[in-house]
């Protein structure tokens, strides 16, 4: 069926990329093109044809607890189209701005290695084949963000190496004390023994999956990589870093262990909602001081994550709801913000606010689609920001926790500050009369990228109206919130 | 004899004698890998080990007049190639990704289990042109001032 | 008992190393440490008492064997360090070229 094919496809691309292309780039761009378009299709036709049913796919032929399988419910094939879809934008924006680097060539294996990695981890229901895509998923994303050569990107990727690496064994430690309890790997038989066994064992595991996956998520305990690797990357990576990839192996991760396997226990949603305000304010205000327009980005990654989390923290379907369409909307502007940074690293040479100034008329492509993107993240209407938000926002208080609503239109409030900021000085203002003239030009497919992902910021707006909403978002939350119905699914075959 | 590269002439010689061996044995490890303990990996790496044998005691110049590295690239990215093929192979013969579909054999024998020895074979392959690439990626890194990625 | 508490200690010096240690190469070596804690852990948990090794020989009969999946996640697990040394250790090497030290401490340039 096509699961498998959405993860064999970018590792043939990749090992072919590697085999063939002799120095030039040419072979890469047309085979990783080919492939991420291939597994866009596939995505979609598997959302749009999967609706509320589940399907297994298992490995070898073998049957299911001895073997690892593959599941597309409502939640793996939504991530799936989030992850593919800003996976062809990156690459569509990537053409020609790595040509400014050496050996692009690798560059392209790489990225098919990552989004390789990012798909098994979704579409896969067994523990450790999990955190084996995931390791591949790492491998390449610390490459790909030492891939300038520069003095900060080694120091940045290094640091995130080794905070990476420390997780991961976490992670591994984890996984092993839940096979010696439950000798099991399959997720769904895990969760089908766990709640026979001690409670204390699913506090201490869960303990211990929060903090490795935590840091990979980067919520506020754990969130100091982000911002150093996220602000060296290459502007294309940044996007697939910040925008897919700390929640396809982060929030969905946590999604799946907390609600799936655990069952929703009361103490983890206490945790989650105490650990995303503190993310969404303190993020927030160390965004309020930068002037280095990547690490601004950066930070405000942590704050929407801090917004996701205290969705999926109140447990509630209406809470649900909301963190789960804010997690694709934030991929869709996200994105498209550090696209923005990109082409203004790119024409300027500098990433410091206050040494740019009056790009509007020089950018005219850049600085529309900016403003869309600024005013999706504060949350103004017509945007898809403020739905998402909305509905955070009211379900806080219909679950009877009106602090966290306060909190989060603060949060909303202050981030439309920093992003007037950023407008007012980046495009708006008296133009740097000494600065150099435009040192290179934007090209037609990154305006395409771009223009493409600001149109679906004003369309995936139109997924709160109750007719498209069903459709959508409701097979997912009802996925997520039902235990016994996964555990049926994936064990009734 | 030129006095510059490697290490002392004892050493040389009984590397000489030695490194076909350790091959020997690390083909070994890697063929019988469904009966006994070991496999592509294991076998792998003490190939790769032999190969760095030679470079730590012949110097980087000979090494790279001995094997040619461009040779050992694709090797690698082909081995991983040909993995991927064997188990589209067995998803168009019907079982599922990865399926066993060369009939089984008899037990223990050496031709025997399906597509594992293949799987073996490709791995060891992988591992031992992978990990040697590696080291001489970091060990020829002086010699050449502009800089390569991985 | 004693050996899971050993096993535990093995990785506390790991995180130890890795915190307290300036030396780009001892933060690799502490990142080993704890990779070999986690393997042991892995292993002990395979064990069974009396249990023979998990191996079909022609003569032998089979009796009751130690648990034999542990040991192959474990050999997932090590191939995955060993490629996350091998990129640590080039990183370490283009840090030295550029910054002309392995002090933790002084490579510094991103602060805020």
């Amino acid at each position: 069926m096509i699961l498998p094919f959405l993860i064999i496809i970018p590792l043939l691309a990749a090992f072919l990329i590697t085999l063939i292309s002799g120095g030039r780039d040419s072979w890469a761009i047309v085979f990783s093109i080919l492939a991420v378009i291939s597994l866009l299709a596939l995505s979609v036709f598997s959302f749009l044809s999967t609706g509320s049913q589940t399907f297994i796919y298992e490995m070898s032929g073998w049957k299911i607890p001895l073997t690892i399988c593959l599941v597309q419910d409502a939640l793996s094939t939504f991530m799936l189209v989030i992850v593919n879809l800003i996976a062809l934008t990156s690459l569509m924006f990537s053409v020609s701005y790595i040509r400014q680097y050496s050996a692009p060539w690798k560059y392209y294996a790489l990225f098919m290695l990552l989004v390789a990695g990012m798909n098994g981890v979704i579409a896969t229901g067994d523990i450790f084949n999990l955190f084996v895509f995931m390791e591949i998923a790492l491998f390449s994303a610390y490459a790909l963000v030492a891939f300038g050569g520069k003095a900060e990107e080694y120091e940045a990727s290094f640091k995130y190496a080794v905070m990476g690496s420390l997780s991961s064994t976490l992670i591994l430690l984890g996984i092993g004390i839940l096979y010696s309890a439950t000798s099991t790997l399959t997720m769904a038989k895990i969760a089908e023994i766990l709640p026979t066994l001690d409670v204390k064992l699913t506090y201490w595991v869960g303990a211990i999956f929060l903090a490795g996956f935590g840091l990979k998520a980067a919520i506020i305990p754990f969130h100091a990589w982000l911002p150093d690797a996220h602000s060296s990357a290459p502007a294309p990576i940044s996007a697939m870093l910040s925008g897919v990839f700390i929640k396809s192996l982060g929030v969905y991760v946590l999604i799946r262990l907390f609600f799936n396997v655990f069952g929703g226990v009361a103490v983890f949603n206490e945790v989650f909602l105490v650990i995303g305000a503190i993310s969404m304010i303190i993020g927030v205000f160390l965004a309020l001081g930068q002037w280095d327009i990547k690490r601004l980005l950066a930070y405000h990654s942590i704050s929407q994550i801090g917004y996701i989390i205290i969705g999926i923290g109140l447990a509630t379907n209406l809470g649900i709801l909301g963190g789960v369409f804010h997690l694709f909307n934030h991929a869709i502007f996200k994105a498209l913000l550090f696209y923005n940074a990109g082409v203004l690293e790119m024409t300027t040479g500098t990433r410091d606010l206050r040494q740019m100034g009056g790009l509007a008329k020089k950018l005219p492509t850049t600085s529309f689609t900016s403003m869309i993107a600024s005013l999706s993240i504060a949350g103004l209407p017509p945007f898809n920001g403020f739905f998402s938000k909305l509905i955070i926002f009211i379900a806080a208080i219909q679950a009877g926790r009106p602090v966290y609503a306060f909190l989060a239109g603060l949060g909303s409030l202050l981030t439309l500050a920093s992003f007037m900021k950023m407008q007012r000085y980046a495009f708006y203002g008296k133009e740097n009369k000494d600065a150099d003239k435009t040192l290179a030009k934007v090209s037609t497919a990154m305006k395409w990228a771009m223009i493409s992902l600001a149109v679906l910021c004003l369309l995936t707006s139109l997924m709160v109206i109750p007719g498209i909403r069903e459709l959508t978002l409701d097979p997912v939350v009802a996925v997520i919130m039902n235990k016994t119905g996964y555990i049926a699914e994936v064990l009734g075959r | 004899m030129k006095p510059s590269e490697g290490m002392t002439l004892i050493v040389k010689t009984v590397t000489r004698i030695s490194v076909w061996l350790i091959i020997l044995y690390g083909i070994y490890i890697i063929l019988h890998g469904h009966l006994s303990p070991g496999g592509g990996f294991a076998g792998g790496v003490i190939i790769a080990l032999a190969l760095l044998n030679v470079l730590l005691a012949y110097g980087r110049g000979f090494i790279t007049r001995w094997l040619n590295i461009g040779f050992l690239h694709d090797l690698e990215s082909s081995s991983a190639a040909i993995f991927l093929a064997i188990g589209i192979l067995g998803m168009a013969v019907g079982g599922g990704f990865l399926a066993n579909f060369i009939s089984h054999g008899k037990l223990f024998n050496l031709l025997s289990s399906g597509t594992i020895p293949l799987l073996n074979i490709v791995i060891g392959l992988k591992v031992c042109t992978g990990l040697f690439v590696v080291v001489w990626t970091l060990a020829i890194f002086h010699l050449s001032d502009k800089g390569e990625k991985q | 008992m004693v050996i899971y508490i050993l096993c535990f200690a093995l990785l506390l010096v790991g995180i130890y190393g890795i915190l307290t240690k300036r030396d780009l190469i001892k933060i690799i070596l502490s990142l080993g440490i704890m990779g070999y804690a986690v393997n042991l852990m892995f292993i002990l948990f395979a064990y069974k008492r009396g249990a023979g090794y998990a191996i079909l020989v022609k003569d032998k009969a089979v009796t009751a064997m130690v648990d034999p999946l542990p040991q192959a996640l474990i050999l997932t697990s090590i191939v995955i360090e060993l490629g996350i040394t091998a990129m640590l250790v080039a990183l370490a090497i283009r840090l030295f070229e550029k910054y002309k030290t392995f002090d933790i401490t002084k490579i510094r340039r991103l602060s805020g």
